[in-house]
């Protein structure tokens, strides 16, 4: 574990933003996993699958250019049957809302041949050493612990069996399992789980090479409809989120950060703050840390409840350094990229062909200006840490995505051997990326080091959209050409993005040359310039995928209105050239296969009532293909109504129906609330929103029907967190020119006089 | 010295507090009572939504001194005194209304109070009950299914 000091940087950022696209490497099971079965003192059994000694460099652990690292695999769980026939299971990775914790359950369960109802499900204690990866993002929890767990629960099904098969004296072929009781099916005899398992307990563990998993044809648990594990707490009030942690003596703090980044406090009404009623102490803390978990420079409040914090942070009055302060500015980076749209990049990241000649013989050339805004991600529940220095180490209570990385980084930011520090992973207020930073952890623990106790820091919404790892915003100017049969037959785009040092693109900010359509034209030409950038960015839900996919996907709309082409017969011939991927990449036969069934779904080619548009948009993200089509009416007043989106995807066999429709209906209102209203702007490097007032979520009225199809498939389960998200802008986009003849080229479409 | 009215109890806060402190923060940092929850302090987002005398009300909107005769119902006494779940909370639960589930109380608070006012709503009924609660994982289809769904169940038991 080497989380080091380094010379501020967003290479870390980079590299959890690796780990979030999927880009970790996954470790082979089967060496790696090994497994301990031990009797429980009431007599029930406790089979664990763990990782021997699997290294964990966190990302960031090495410099630019080096390997990747190698992001542990997670055989992860615990399975304990009580002799009553109770069984618990513990979810190693915390649950953000993408509904892990639930998923993870079923398919060990299933694998298990358990009685669902008597499963309940916890969060397991942060050990790296007995779970691996607790880390979530990506849409990277499902493939990865999909085999591991399968495998888990297929060794305990294994001894329950061995253990029936020895006390009725019979061979274990002669046995089946289903519902948690094992039946010897000539006699007809049967044995419960929990009568089992002190006798399994005794027996050694199978050889993992002998395990067999069940055929899918079998399937119980997984592929049905299961409501969230914890859904009785929510909906009880129970205290679930880090946001709820309580403890004897607990203080509160709240921090007055830099008003741009790498200003220092240089003096302050400190003692006049120290002296307002509930306020036990003010000092301030110097920037600490780097990428993910950086702590910006603050004045700090401790306080004796959060109200009183807040109002003593309000209360300060701080003169600031600002020689060495962000001066970013998001006007002059658009009056810049403006100017830079009318030439070619420098940096030239893909040629295929000749575009020059292809637009010189076109039948018809296209060009287009595209911009979308930085985003933050808004959890709502406002970033929060609870810390406390006790007995020579720090305990922590926080809303930790990447607890993998955080957990070294504190223990080498204070001091302590990793196993001094102790983190809780509660249940998390929402994700979309902002958990994979750890810098909240990071302040809390500069705080605890001042606070005699334990001391729970909270975010105001002010502090959380002001001090995010935002989207990156970005431009594209796009110039495509048809041929004479119709055809896209060039495609040039000057990316202008940003860059924290110089030479590679801010987190989030970056395109990858295979991006689709790149991959499927003969003649293409990809530059790109990188502006100076000093604001924080990072992954928010799709990273990349969630910018690029608008301008792209508008303008392959763009191009097949200039062919007098239909936009999915247009998309469907750029994948019928494709070349047949491997892997988790784009797949043309499944990218065409969800084109296909959203334009069924959807009526596509149908008659539209008077007055809409259809839209659609394909992308493909996350090693999910999903195709989607937006119906819109637009009116005088530019109020936009989305009437309907259909959902077409393709993730694989679905564990969890229920979950997965859910992830759907999530990202299609989350992209429509973004490309509605939302936009991060700064100005003097200090953001300019403050609250939902002008950073708005979509509210309940505008939400449309949201109607989800996913294609059947066998293939290996993939995430749904995330891909849904990208096709969801154009694909709306493309509705409003389809419903107005206007085309977006800009978003939010707010700054075009737009509402919902 | 405070006294508040909360799902039914006394609450005595010995503590002395500013006069400005809102509701949400005596119910979480003194009372323990965090269902409740903070989401953005303006009154913007609907996640800290509880009752005063049965109407739905931002509790980071109201000062704690003012509450002083007034009835509070939080999320911890939307379920009835046996522990038996409010429908609404049932529905949420069938539905697999959650995702995060940090917005949900207040989603809940409010629909509850839609529903004793209402007890058929309409889409625009929700639409205009619901439209102060945001939900920043998008459970909105969700929820609107989950209310129809508590109205039919009181339709049968009537």
């Amino acid at each position: 574990m080497n989380a080091r000091l380094e010379p501020l940087t967003d290479h870390s950022v980079a590299a959890l933003m690796r780990q979030a696209e999927g880009h970790g490497s996954v470790m082979p099971v089967s060496r790696r996993e090994f497994l301990t079965v031990s009797a429980l003192a009431g007599g029930g059994m406790l089979v664990m699958l763990g990782t021997r000694g699997v290294a964990q460099a966190p990302p960031g652990g090495g410099p630019p250019g080096a390997p990747r690292p190698v992001q542990s695999l997670a055989p992860n769980a615990f399975i304990r049957i009580e002799p009553d026939g109770a069984i618990r299971i513990l979810s190693a990775r915390p649950d953000i809302g993408q509904g892990i914790k639930t998923s993870s359950a079923m398919t060990i369960a299933e694998e298990l041949d358990a009685d669902w109802s008597r499963v309940t499900v916890e969060q397991a204690p942060v050990d790296a050493s007995i779970y691996g990866s607790q880390n979530v993002g990506g849409s990277r929890s499902t493939p990865m612990s999909w085999d591991p767990l399968r495998r888990c629960g297929a060794t305990a099904r294994a001894l329950l069996v061995a253990a029936a098969a020895q006390s009725w004296g019979v061979p274990v072929p002669e046995c089946r399992t289903a519902a948690s009781v094992v039946t010897h099916v000539p006699s007809g005899r049967q044995l419960g789980y929990g009568e089992l398992a002190s006798r399994a307990a005794a027996l050694p563990p199978p050889d993992p090479a002998s395990l067999s998993l069940k055929p899918r044809s079998e399937y119980r648990i997984v592929g049905t409809p299961v409501a969230s594990v914890d859904n009785r707490s929510i909906v009880t009030g129970m205290p679930l989120y880090a946001m709820d942690v309580r403890l004897p003596n607990l203080r509160y703090a709240a921090l007055l950060r830099a008003p741009a980044l790498r200003a220092i406090p240089v003096s302050g009404n400190y003692a006049e703050v120290k002296r307002l009623p509930g306020v036990r102490d003010v000092f301030t803390i110097e920037g600490a840390g780097n990428g993910g978990g950086e702590a910006i420079a603050a004045v700090a409040v401790i306080a004796d409840s959060t109200w009183a914090a807040f109002t003593a942070r309000n209360a300060l009055k701080v003169q600031w350094d600002r020689s060495k302060a962000s001066t970013d500015s998001w006007s002059q980076a658009g009056r810049r990229a403006r100017e830079l749209a009318k030439t070619r990049g420098s940096q030239v990241l893909r040629s295929d062909g000749d575009v020059n000649a292809a637009f010189a013989s076109a039948q018809r050339t296209v060009e287009g200006f595209y911009s979308y805004p930085f985003l933050s991600h808004a959890t709502l529940e406002p970033q929060v840490t609870t810390a406390w220095m006790h007995d020579g180490g720090i305990e922590m209570w926080a809303p930790a995505q990447t607890v993998d990385v955080a957990r070294p980084w504190i223990a080498q930011l204070l001091g302590l051997p990793l196993e001094k520090v102790t983190v809780h992973l509660p249940r998390i207020g929402g994700g979309f990326g902002r958990r994979l930073m750890y810098d909240f952890m990071t302040e809390a623990a500069l705080v605890a080091k001042r606070v005699d106790g334990p001391v729970k820091l909270v975010w105001s919404r002010e502090d959380d959209l002001q001090y995010d790892y935002y989207r990156v915003g970005g431009f594209h100017a796009l110039k495509g050409a048809v041929d004479a049969q119709g055809k896209l037959s060039a495609w040039q785009n000057h990316f202008i993005s940003f860059s924290a040092d110089g030479t590679s693109p801010a987190s989030g900010g970056n395109m990858e040359p295979a991006e689709f359509p790149l991959g499927a034209l003969a003649n293409v030409h990809l530059s790109q310039t990188l502006l100076p950038l000093r604001t924080r960015t990072g992954p928010w839900r799709a990273p990349r995928s969630n910018g690029l996919a608008f301008p792209s996907q508008s303008f392959i709309h763009e191009l097949a209105v200039a062919a007098r082409r239909d936009h999915v017969e247009f998309l469907l011939e750029l994948f019928a050239g494709m070349p047949q991927s491997s892997g988790q990449g784009l797949d043309p036969a499944r990218a065409a296969a969800v084109i296909r069934l959203a334009a069924e779904k959807s009526g596509w080619g149908k008659k539209v009532p008077r007055g809409r548009g259809r839209g659609m948009a394909f992308y493909f993200s996350h090693a999910g293909h999903f195709a989607e089509v937006a119906e819109v009416s637009v009116d005088a007043q530019r109020k936009l109504t989305v009437h309907r989106v259909t959902v077409a995807g393709d993730i694989g066999l679905i564990v969890n129906p229920l979950g997965a429709e859910q992830q759907v209906q999530g990202s299609v209102i989350d992209g429509l609330s973004a490309m509605m209203g939302q936009r991060i702007t700064f100005e003097g490097g200090a953001v300019q929103q403050t609250n939902f007032g002008d950073y708005p979520l979509l509210r309940i009225a505008a939400t449309p029907v949201i109607d989800v199809h996913f294609v059947r498939s066998d293939a290996a389960p993939t995430g749904v967190g995330e891909p849904a998200l990208p096709p969801l802008a154009p694909a709306v986009c493309n509705a409003i020119f389809a419903a107005t003849g206007v085309r977006v080229r800009e978003l939010p479409l707010s700054l075009a006089g737009y509402s919902a | 010295m405070l006294r508040l009215k909360i799902n039914g109890r006394e609450h005595v806060i010995e503590q002395t507090l500013d006069e400005s402190t809102p509701l949400l923060w005596v119910l979480r940092d003194q009372l323990g009572l965090v269902g409740t929850k903070f989401g953005c302090g303006g009154g913007f987002c609907g996640a800290c939504t509880v009752h005063i005398n049965g109407a739905p009300t931002r509790s980071c909107q109201l000062r704690a001194a003012d509450m002083a005769d007034l009835e509070v119902t939080t999320i911890e006494g939307l379920a009835g005194p046996d522990g038996r779940l409010h429908p609404l909370q049932q529905a949420w639960i069938d539905h697999d209304v959650p995702q995060c589930g940090y917005c949900q109380a207040g989603q809940l608070m409010s629909a509850a109070a839609l529903l004793r006012e209402k007890p058929q709503p309409s889409d625009a009924d929700i639409d205009a009950a619901m439209s102060g609660n945001l939900c920043r994982c998008g459970t909105y289809t969700r929820i609107r299914k989950a209310i129809h769904s508590a109205a039919a169940a009181g339709r049968r038991r009537t």
